[in-house]
């Protein structure tokens, strides 16, 4: 079912409205509910949270947008509470990380399949391999500090083994700056793609910087600041492909379209009801949000903002196990690495980058540390180790 | 309304997917290429930094110049006064968050629909109350021996963030009273311990007064310890229905 963002123009912002008891809602369950639920959370998490930042750097810009900006954060600022509020209280902030990643994996690999742009498409899944080694970085972390199974989490639904090593992801900054696409020739799906991944690489970026030091295992902290820097080389790499000549109200307009599309996608695939309703009722304030962008920009722009967006918006993000796509990109590009805005084979990686980790990891490398001879099993590598034990 | 006990869509295990923990665990045979557990890496930088670290923090001078003879007087018979300063600040830490948590305790008695043989508003209310009075003891003890009893000393500080999953279980609304009381279980045994080792201190230093009241204080402690014990079996044997265990003779109250 397509959803035409013209014609419906969902709740006017001044009927956008909260409580506190609704904010702070029950949380969905971390043992019961379908791993996607928290996927969605984390996702839209990192939506809003980007929506927040885009509207301070925009205001700080334009003295005319100062007042709608203002208002329409407000709402932002209720909407990311109430979506972040949603993860439980015995989910611990490594086991979140693990949603994180998920998030990362499992969203990169879908817009990575429906990119039109060739560029762009290899870009994701360039970024798709490093978060899926985190992933395996961070589950034996789980294991090997708290004696916890990561899959308790994922559900099965994604791979926990190497991608391309964390150790060897790091890059001497000029290496992570992309082409962009041409505003006025990328599809408005592929906008829509980059904004979302830059959001939610943010969003993880930030959540690493804050849970990091509340680690007290000396490894866990280091692991937590390696991979940040890496999240931040991913914020890099994914806002570098977004135009950057677009106007400040053309990325408005732009933010709040991703916005609808993303929880217009996060309806049509919920399992949890009332989680389902949130979404329904967020998609409502976002077509609203969107209208008074748009609005905005027919007021201030000689632009027609139609000229933008999409009647109708490109098929919903899939929420779904990528696993045969990422092991096919696996085992054809892990060894990739990048020289400037393009990707080479690791023997032409630039020796700039080289230089840069040999000294990074010159005193060690957490993300090799922690997972020394890891290999996931369901029920942890305890459970490996104490089968023998049981005879 | 639900109940944990009740069998509900939990996807946590394995078995929940098998076509894809099937995939999952053949992805990890074939895909990482390591044999064995191994964490010898990951020990020895651990034991790199535990042996370089500094501690989370030190004792606070004394607060009065009583205090610091008092001080001088322990350091010249060869004993070290703040070992005892640092658990009596343990102590008070815990009966603080221990009358929190009984406070918390509680709401989830007003909130549940309480089974047969689960403590009452008055059975709960009364050792609150005894969290509070020990704290009050172990609070006016530091005070006679010349220290800050608001100092947070480095045992109170790691009590604090031993207790902090106690606090996280007793406060979530979605706990059970049967669930809180194992918290609860958890926090009297580290407790009755606690009060223990103050009575040992305290009577080897030869601080009779106190010694006297850490008495007292300990006694009460075991009948929460056994109380506490006693409401877990009632409820968890109940909820599985077989015949209830009788009290073991050191958990009579």
């Amino acid at each position: 079912m397509s959803l035409d963002i013209l014609k419906e123009k969902g709740v006017p912002l001044d009927r956008q409205v909260f409580t506190w008891r609704e904010m702070a809602g029950p949380p969905y369950s971390k043992l019961d509910d379908d791993a996607f639920t928290r996927v969605r959370v984390i996702l839209m998490n990192g939506i809003e949270a980007e929506a927040l930042r885009f509207g301070h750097a925009c205001a700080r810009m334009n003295r005319e947008l100062q007042v709608p900006l203002a208002r329409v954060r407000r709402v932002d600022q209720h909407q990311q509470t109430l979506v972040n509020w949603l993860n439980p209280p015995d989910q611990s902030p490594l086991e979140t990380t693990i949603g994180f990643e998920q998030v990362a994996i499992e969203v990169t690999a879908a817009l990575a399949q429906n990119e039109p742009d060739a560029y762009l498409a290899a870009m994701y899944r360039f970024g798709l391999l490093e978060d899926f080694d985190h992933m395996y970085r961070f589950a034996a972390l789980l294991d090997r500090v708290e004696g916890k199974d990561a899959n308790n989490l994922l559900q099965s639904y994604t791979d926990v083994v190497p991608g391309r090593p964390t150790a060897v992801e790091h890059r001497f900054p000029e290496h992570d700056v992309r082409r962009p696409y041409d505003r006025t020739k990328a599809r408005p799906l592929s906008k829509l793609n980059a904004m979302l991944l830059t959001a939610a690489e943010h969003m993880t970026h930030d959540y690493y910087m804050v849970i990091g030091p509340q680690f007290a295992d000396p490894v866990a902290r280091m692991l937590y600041a390696e991979i940040a820097s890496i999240e931040e080389q991913h914020v890099t790499h994914y806002e570098s492909l977004v135009d950057p000549t677009e106007s400040w109200l053309e990325k408005w307009v732009l933010h709040e379209a991703v916005e609808v599309w993303a929880y217009w996608s996060c309806l049509g695939q919920e399992s949890n009801p009332r989680v389902k309703q949130i979404w329904e009722r967020f998609l409502a304030y976002e077509l609203g949000q969107l209208h008074l962008a748009m609005d905005t920009m027919r007021r201030l722009d000689t632009r027609d903002p139609e000229e933008l967006v999409p009647a109708t918006l490109p098929d919903p993000i899939k929420f779904e196990s990528q696993r045969d796509f990422v092991r096919t990109t696996l085992t054809a590009e892990v060894d990739l690495r990048a020289d400037r805005t393009e990707l080479v084979p690791a023997n032409q990686e630039p020796a700039e980058s080289l230089r840069y980790r040999e000294q990074l990891n010159s005193e060690g490398s957490p993300s090799e540390i922690i997972a020394a001879e890891y290999r996931y099993t369901p029920g942890t590598e305890l459970d490996r180790a104490a089968a023998p034990m049981a005879h | 309304m639900k109940k944990p006990t009740d069998i509900g869509p939990n996807r946590t295990g394995i078995g929940t997917s098998p076509i894809d923990s099937k995939r999952l665990v053949e992805a990890s045979e074939e895909l990482t290429p390591f044999e064995g557990v191994d964490g010898e890496e990951l020990e020895s930088e651990r034991v790199e930094w535990a042996s370089a670290a500094e501690p989370v923090g030190t004792m606070p001078p004394p607060a009065t110049l009583k205090g610091a003879a008092k001080t001088a007087v322990q350091l010249i018979k060869g004993n070290k006064p703040t070992i005892f300063l640092d658990k009596l600040g343990e102590r008070l830490a815990f009966e603080r968050t221990g009358t929190r948590l009984y406070e918390a305790l509680l709401i989830k008695l007003q909130a549940g629909t309480p089974h047969a043989g689960a403590p009452t508003r008055d059975d709960l209310e009364q050792i609150r109350d005894e969290e509070l009075r020990h704290f009050a003891i172990v609070r006016s003890a530091i005070e006679r021996l010349g220290a800050d009893p608001t100092a947070m000393t480095p045992c109170a500080d790691v009590n604090g963030v031993l207790a902090m999953g106690l606090v996280q279980v007793l406060s979530d609304p979605r706990t059970t009273l049967t669930q809180c009381l194992e918290a609860m279980l958890v926090a009297e045994l580290a407790d009755n311990d606690g009060w223990t080792m103050l009575v040992d201190l305290a009577d080897g230093l030869g601080f009779d007064d106190l010694t006297r009241e850490f008495r007292v204080a300990l006694q009460e402690e075991e009948t929460h310890l056994a109380r506490v014990r006693e409401w877990i079996t009632t409820a968890v044997e109940g909820q599985a229905g077989i015949a209830p265990t009788p009290p073991r003779p050191e958990a009579r109250p």
